[in-house]
């Protein structure tokens, strides 16, 4: 057996490293609740696991998705998470061809060049070697870009970079350490014994010109050692902890492991410390671009894992959702950050007895039963043309919401307030269900979001009115007269990014007239600003959101904006001299009776 | 007394009126550019005024007898296109083919209405029977009676205060100060053409500061029967028979209210005019918070601006009264005649504190 006393910090390192990551997964494994943790048993024997371990290989190793935002940024996370991967794998082989048993010591691949000082060893001795030192060089390249990432963060495309918390800090020396130290100890060594590949006997010869490499030469593995060691004794408390994290979140996620609707669970714990800090989610925050609050996404989480989160930032968000969609790691940020409103949120009675003096019904059986929403009713143009459109084209309708309505319950939930949602939620079902319609419209995303998602019909399905308008095109029955007018489209969060609905307004203003496309589209729109999940913003910052983002969308120059929503409708009229229409007022005025 | 000074007063409302009328009893040469056909500006739309019920035509008879004098040169259909500085004075172009000098400019751009279809909630220009108080005057000089567009007779009309006034989304957190009373006035006026009709009034406060305000509010609900309830309307609809559907909470009987009126008149405030941005481009002029013209202090140097040689008068710093306007228009004469003649009261100088800590912005 080889041994020196400088294995000991990694050693030692390795095991606490080993033992507080296993009892936090068993912790959080144990915060799941039992229909999850029976899946995630039972996919250990499926073939959910393969799946998994492709995931991680694309995702963990090969970092894909941040290949596809940022190549630069991908090639260093690539470097780094495949490189040392390969060079623990390949190292362990070459360690057991060297010591020629299948069990040796955990530490004497990553020290294996101090022992072993015959390169001849057996017959792809040399190989190895080689392979060992381009990998450590690619390495060492990402350790620059690392280094650099932190002085010149515009290389790589990025306005802002993570700050980081002393924890952070000091994993990351470490890791900035271990590279250049492997390389250095090693090259040290081959500077006396002639045992290294072209990197590493190069720069090891040209050492052994000026530096009396033997009496270096423990040392450069004390410190190489040590380097390791204080990374693994840090790593639970830094980003790093995303490293190990991940792997797992892949395989509960292949397991189908999701956040409940209604709180969080060991599976977010997962989620949080899976965030690598990254921070490619700080520059899609308009909010903060705004108003400077640190809140984005990986301080949100930052918080979360240092249990210092106040009520405060959970509520600095416009919950449009742009962080989990940039987000690499798949973390559904939004849902941990809504379930945290619950948590805070007071205990509030509320008294809907008034709604039964001022809802008059309409209990005709229908096929259509309309859903205005109470934005629709402060915009009255999308009404009166749906109402138009229903008439024009002899639906029979319903609206739900004429004479007075109940709220969807979404702006409570977007408070926290579930257990007050589902009491709106309740009456406001049994309302719908009464009109026998078998199609539920909407013109609000906001109140489509929670028809679809959490209202559970049996037998009514729900649309919103840009996918109805759409379907009545194709079907026929709607026509229309398309003008020369210039139209630009304003994603809604509540519509795009919560419910991926991009195409059928597209269809709809395509035949409609000229759609010019804008800079940012589709899952990558911003916020109008008129957020609901954010009352305690003010209205100032509210309006530098709207104008940002409205500035964005009349680059074109276009005749009109056309939104599918009657908030964000709303929110660019108070700032826009350009038009802003609903794709329902669109739709009216040009469809031929 | 004439002296060889000019000044060119750009804007022939109430303000540039009187403005123009005083500094050419100083002998001074007044060039008064108004981009409108008529002088009198807004005023001219307005029927009667309150507190006193007073003929607006009246004001503006009074207001022309002053400007008749033989040192004022008006120029109507005139916009003022460019301005150069020019020692110690200003060569205007207006209308691009007309050259002029002034020693001093004054600014008297007014105010704009506030676009009503911007609260798309209140309907207007959307429901035929939802009208602003603008258009309610201009029924009232037409001498028609009021009707509502499928031609009956009104048994119930509503009136909302602060349409586009301290309301932070639509961009105006500020008081546009005369609308109250224009509401209370108003309702009178519905009530002394109509009395049968019922008249409400949505209101969020009642600010009656000017003299006689208060009584003319006392008189309204006392001796008028006019309804007012405190509340702003959350939406307005319409129904079949073209009715007003309203949805107010009545906020002193902590208790949502619906009602339906027949028309409904949407009591619009004043903000920063058009003219008042152009005419600022050109010169250079500092807007406040609020988007009106920013006056060097807020208390004592009311009508100098951040521009040597260049003044305000009237709306164009704030909502004003017709009577606040006038005085200010006076004010701001005298300030002018003491930057021409070199007063020693113009180089008193004052620390300036900003009002800017008051909003929440910078």
């Amino acid at each position: 057996m080889s041994f020196d006393w400088f294995v000991l910090p990694f050693s030692i390192g390795a095991l606490i490293l080993i033992v507080v990551l296993i009892s936090r997964y068993i912790l959080w494994v144990i915060k799941l609740s039992r229909a999850d943790r029976r899946k995630s048993w039972r996919s250990v024997f499926s073939f959910k696991l393969f799946q998994a371990v492709w995931e991680v290989f694309n995702e963990s190793l090969l970092h894909r998705k941040i290949f596809r935002v940022n190549a630069l940024l991908g090639w260093m996370h690539m470097t780094f998470a495949l490189g040392w991967f390969l060079l623990i794998v390949i190292g362990s082989v070459e360690s057991k061809f060297h010591k020629e048993k299948v069990f040796n010591m955990p530490y004497d691949p990553i020290f294996l060049r101090y022992f072993e000082h015959d390169v001849h060893g057996f017959w792809f001795a040399e190989g190895f070697t080689t392979i060992m030192d381009t990998i450590l060089l690619l390495l060492l390249v990402a350790t620059i870009m690392a280094v650099s990432k932190r002085f010149f963060k515009w290389i790589y495309g990025m306005k802002r970079t993570t700050k980081l918390h002393p924890g952070d800090q000091i994993a990351l020396a470490s890791l900035w350490l271990i590279f250049p130290m492997r390389f250095i100890a090693e090259s040290f060594t081959a500077g006396i014994y002639g045992n290294g590949g072209y990197l590493t006997q190069t720069a090891g010869d040209i050492f052994a010109t000026f530096l009396p490499l033997k009496s270096l030469e423990l040392g450069a593995w004390w410190t190489y050692s040590s380097a390791l060691c204080l990374f693994f004794l840090f790593l639970p408390f830094s980003r790093y902890m995303h490293i190990p994290t991940e792997v797992f979140l892949i395989y509960l996620r292949k397991a189908g492991v999701k956040t409940p609707d209604n709180k969080l669970t060991g599976f977010s714990e997962f989620e949080t410390y899976s965030c690598s800090r990254c921070g490619l989610c700080i520059d899609q925050c308009q909010l903060s671009e705004t108003t400077g609050y640190d809140d984005q996404a990986v301080y949100f989480l930052q918080k979360l894992r240092r249990n210092i989160l106040q009520e405060e930032s959970s509520h600095n968000c416009l919950l449009c959702g742009k962080c989990t969609n940039i987000c690499p790691v798949g973390i559904d940020i939004t849902k941990i950050r809504l379930l945290k409103r619950t948590e805070f949120a007071p205990e509030m009675l509320f008294n809907y007895r008034h709604y039964e003096n001022v809802i008059h019904h309409d209990e005709r059986k229908v096929d259509v039963a309309y859903f205005g929403g109470c934005m629709t009713h402060l915009t009255p143009k999308i009404k009166i043309a749906m109402t138009g459109i229903f008439r024009k084209l002899n639906i029979r309708y319903n609206f739900v919401d004429e004479n007075g309505s109940i709220c969807c319950g979404r702006p409570l939930k977007l408070a926290g307030n579930h257990m007050q949602a589902r009491d709106l939620m309740q009456e406001n079902k049994r309302i719908i269900i009464a009109t026998g319609a078998k199609i539920l419209v909407t013109s609000c995303p906001i109140c489509y979001n929670i028809f679809k998602n959490e209202y559970k019909f049996d037998k009514i399905q729900v649309l919103h009115h840009s996918e109805y308008l759409n379907l009545l095109h194709k079907e026929g029955a709607l026509k229309l007269t398309p003008n020369e007018e210039k139209m630009v489209y304003h994603d809604p969060c509540e519509l795009g990014r919560m419910m991926n609905i991009y195409e059928p307004p597209r269809e709809i203003l395509e035949k409609s007239g000229k759609l010019i496309p804008v800079q940012k589209e589709k899952n990558f729109a911003d916020c109008c600003g008129g957020s609901l999940a954010n009352l305690p913003l003010s209205e100032d910052n509210r309006r530098k959101v709207s104008k940002e983002a409205l500035t964005k969308l009349l680059a074109p120059s276009p005749d009109i904006l056309v939104t599918a929503c009657p908030l964000c409708k709303k929110t660019f009229s108070n700032v826009s001299d350009t038009p802003v229409k609903d794709i329902a007022e669109v739709v009216y005025e040009r469809m031929i009776e | 007394m004439d002296t060889n000074k000019t000044v060119a007063v750009i804007g022939g409302g109430i303000a540039g009126m009187e403005a123009a009328t005083f500094l050419s009893a100083r002998g001074i040469t007044v060039y008064l550019i108004e981009k409108e056909d008529k002088l009198g500006g807004h005023l001219l739309d307005w029927e009667r005024l309150f507190p006193t019920m007073r003929n607006g035509s009246e004001v503006v008879k009074f207001l022309m007898d002053g400007v008749k004098a033989d040192n004022i040169k008006i120029m109507l259909s005139s916009k003022l296109t460019a301005a150069e500085k020019s020692g110690k004075g200003y060569n205007l172009r207006i209308n691009e083919n007309v050259d002029l000098f002034a020693d001093a400019v004054l600014v008297t751009t007014g105010y704009d209405l506030f676009d009503a279809t911007k609260k798309e909630e209140y309907g207007y220009g959307i429901y035929d029977n939802v009208i602003t108080s603008a258009d309610l005057e201009k029924i009232f000089m037409s001498g028609k009676a009021l009707q509502t567009k499928q031609g009956n007779v009104p048994k119930k009309i509503g009136l909302v205060h602060c349409v586009g006034s301290r309301d932070e989304k639509a961009g105006n957190v500020y008081c546009s100060k005369v609308c109250c009373v224009t509401g209370v006035k108003q309702a009178i006026e519905i009530k002394q053409k109509m009395p049968y009709t019922e008249v409400f009034n949505f209101y969020m406060d009642l600010r009656m500061y000017g003299m006689h305000f208060e009584a003319l509010y006392k008189k309204a609900q006392a001796d008028f029967g006019i309804q007012f309830i405190r509340g702003r309307l959350s939406e307005a609809s319409e129904d079949q028979n073209g009715g007003i559907i309203l949805k107010v909470e009545d906020t002193l009987m902590g208790k949502p209210l619906k009602l339906t009126v027949d028309i409904l008149v949407l009591l619009i405030g004043l903000i920063p005019a058009k003219g008042s941005k152009e005419v600022g481009e050109l010169f250079g002029l500092k807007n406040g918070v609020n988007g009106f013209y920013k006056t060097t202090d807020q208390h004592t140097l009311t009508n100098s601006s951040n521009v040597d040689g260049v003044f305000f008068a009237g709306a164009c710093t704030s909502p004003k009264t017709i009577t606040n306007t006038i005085t200010d228009a006076r004010a701001a004469a005298s300030t002018v005649a003491a930057y021409l003649f070199n007063y020693r009261s113009l180089e008193r100088k004052i620390e300036q504190n900003e009002d800017f800590w008051l909003y929440n912005t910078k």
